[in-house]
């Protein structure tokens, strides 16, 4: 490593098997600021490197419920406050009739929550990051599997985690630079 | 053996055929987009969707500045081809919903090579529907006045009618259906930016893309949103055709007035838009070379749906007649008389029968079922038969009304039928540049249908579940 930062240290593998059982033995051996990445979501995964399920389906209930609100207090507050008409000899607040409106702003604001939720707890859009100074890892997005110790992980020691990256049977290991 | 053979070609017919693993895959549906040279008949139909367009134009250009009265509806026909090209527009984009988010819900693999374009599907087809209201109201530069904002005339819209719902239900169908095509398009824009040569695609699909990397955690959440996003399309498809079922059923007007409209529009609506997937797929498969991953088990099954949403629609309208009848209403009797053999219109209710009702029989028979020319027949039949059910349903409750003096027959003008050409033409010159710029086929779903996607070891799967079995039989003859 000459004056370029280190970022971590990057492992290749050609099967999410060989991933997922290198995963386990990285979790097994301490580490805790690692990543995998892949072509395609592979469920195993998940517990091999101890991620924790995500709050996003939480956030997604609330924007649905705001959705509703939302709904709701529109049609009450236009209908029944700012301008109360009677309209086919309905009550001001028609409840049933306000249904349809309110259950498409639920769907439209929960959706939002989905998409925008996940992007955010995700990081995106994240125009640079390290992994892609490996030029390998372009195949991240084909047909590889790749494993990332980072550098700030309290274990990381560089002459000991690549060894032990290169004792876990990856085609390659990979120095990231910052 | 033999018995295990079959036994394993049934339980698995063939969704992904070939031989293929993630890079294969990845290059075959990534350099359709990326690297094949334009081939010379995607030129000649874009140019021709592209002149079809033009006539929309047009006829959109001569409308705004002359006005709605260049069409053909007039009292008693005051909804025609407006609503008619509506409804069937909006209806065909409903497949792609379900194929992109029911089917994911019911765990159906073989929907993840069809997903991409029959979303795309969805999207365009939304496009063209939405056209027909805005430009409907006659002002569309006051189109905004439909949307609930604080204003100087101190008036909102009215939420109790059903046309106002119509507009929340359209626009969020038209909303939720691009951010799920744009969700499962975020990794495949990550492929074509990795696998890109030149500079600008680079940055394109980059930029599209937004970093995308296939972080582990970030393939976590991702699931967790496409899964949600099922699970609220969903409801969604189901209730916007229902919606569009109300601009009819919530009025008094019997053809209009019954309780059956939600269903049998909702079903109505797959039904067409099957149709329209199968009009899609069969050319897209040959001229790209997609047989491997649109193979003829995608097609059969397509057929299976049409057959069971087209029983439904039939069922409809048996209700429809049934209704007329069984509710001793003179008025609803009249109607269900003039509709099938008294009124002028007798052909159009004959004609939907047989493209709707007597042509599907067909599809019970494995053996146009496995036909490519048979379902493509099969399926611009239907889609006639669709158009013709909503010419059915608004021309021939409105042209007889409860006061014989104001009975007049409709007929279109040729701007109507310009402007409903023309948005086919549009539908499709869409759809030309979508097949260009875009994977049509979702590239990482289909890397998870491969044998290999399986993690080994954790959990038994089928394919180790036939091997056993296999390795039984042969240590017991």
């Amino acid at each position: 490593m000459s004056e370029k930062k280190l970022y971590g240290i990057m492992a290749e593998f050609d099967t999410p098997t060989e991933l997922v059982d290198a995963a386990r033995r990285v979790r097994d051996a301490g580490y805790t600021k690692t990543d995998a990445f892949s072509p395609f979501p592979i469920h195993e995964i998940d517990e091999a490197l101890g991620i924790r399920r995500s709050i996003l389906p939480f956030l997604v209930f609330g924007g649905g419920v705001l959705g509703l609100l939302t709904g709701l207090g529109l049609q009450y507050y236009t209908h029944v406050i700012d301008y109360p008409i009677i309209v086919g000899g309905r009550p001001h607040f028609s409840l049933p009739a306000f249904i349809p409106p309110a259950y498409e702003l639920t769907i439209l604001f929960a959706s939002f929550t989905a998409v925008f939720g996940m992007l955010f707890l995700n990081g995106l859009p994240m125009p640079y990051h390290p992994v892609f100074n490996v030029p390998r890892f372009a195949l991240a997005s084909r047909d590889k599997f790749f494993l990332l110790i980072e550098r700030r992980d309290p274990k990381f020691e560089y002459e000991e985690t690549r060894k032990f990256m290169e004792s876990l049977n990856p085609q390659e290991v990979f120095d990231v630079e910052e | 053996m033999q018995d295990v053979k079959e036994f394993r070609e049934q339980m698995q017919p063939a969704i992904l055929e070939g031989k293929h693993d993630f890079a294969t895959v990845s290059d075959k549906i990534g350099d359709i987009t990326l690297k094949r040279k334009t081939p010379f008949h995607w030129f000649v139909g874009f140019a021709i969707a592209f002149l079809i367009t033009q006539v929309l134009l047009m006829t959109i250009t001569y409308l705004v500045l002359t006005g709605v009265g260049i069409w053909g509806n007039n009292q008693p026909v005051g909804w025609a081809f407006d609503i008619i090209n509506f409804v069937w527009w909006i209806g065909i984009g409903h497949a792609g919903t379900l194929i992109s988010a029911i089917l994911l819900l019911l765990n159906q693999k073989w929907r993840t090579s069809i997903n991409r374009f029959a979303e795309a599907m969805t999207l365009f087809a939304v496009a063209c529907a939405g056209l027909f209201p805005l430009l409907h109201t006659g002002r569309p530069w006051l189109a905004y006045w439909l949307l609930p904002y604080p204003n100087t005339m101190g008036m909102w819209p009215q939420f109790r009618s059903p046309l106002m719902w119509d507009v929340f239900a359209v626009s969020t169908y038209a909303t939720v259906s691009l951010l799920f095509w744009y969700v499962g398009l975020i990794p495949d824009f990550a492929t074509l930016r990795d696998r890109a040569k030149s500079k600008v695609f680079k940055i394109i699909y980059g930029v599209l893309s937004w970093g995308w990397r296939g972080s582990a955690r970030h393939w976590h959440r991702y699931e967790i949103a496409y899964l949600l996003l099922a699970g609220l399309s969903t409801p969604l498809v189901l209730s916007v055709h229902s919606i569009v079922s109300f601009d009819f059923s919530v009025s008094q007007l019997p053809g209009w007035h019954a309780t059956i409209f939600p269903p049998y529009f909702v079903a109505g609506a797959i039904f067409a838009g099957f149709a329209m997937v199968l009009i899609l797929s069969i050319p897209l498969r040959h001229w790209y070379n997609l047989k491997d991953f649109v193979t003829m088990t995608h097609l059969d099954y397509m057929g299976k749906i049409m057959l069971a949403t087209g029983l439904i629609v039939c069922y409809g309208y048996a209700m429809e007649a049934f209704f007329g009848w069984y509710s001793a209403a003179q008025y609803e009797y009249f109607m269900i008389r003039n509709r099938i053999w008294e009124g002028p219109y007798w052909w159009s209710y004959w004609l939907l029968i047989l493209c709707n009702g007597i042509s599907i029989q067909l599809l019970w028979f494995k053996r146009f079922r496995q036909s490519e020319f048979w379902l493509f027949t099969i399926s611009v039949i239907v889609s006639i038969g669709m158009w013709l059910e909503r010419f059915v349903i608004i021309v021939t409750s409105l042209h007889r009304d409860f006061l014989p003096s104001s009975w007049a027959m409709y007929s279109p003008t040729i701007f109507d039928w310009s402007m409903f050409i023309g948005t086919i033409g549009f539908f499709f010159a869409l759809f030309y540049l979508f097949v260009r710029f875009v994977p049509i086929i979702s590239i990482f779903e289909v890397r998870t249908l491969l044998p290999e996607a399986h993690v080994h070891g954790h959990h038994q799967d089928f394919e180790e579940i036939v091997n056993e079995v296999e390795i039984e039989k042969i240590d017991k003859p």
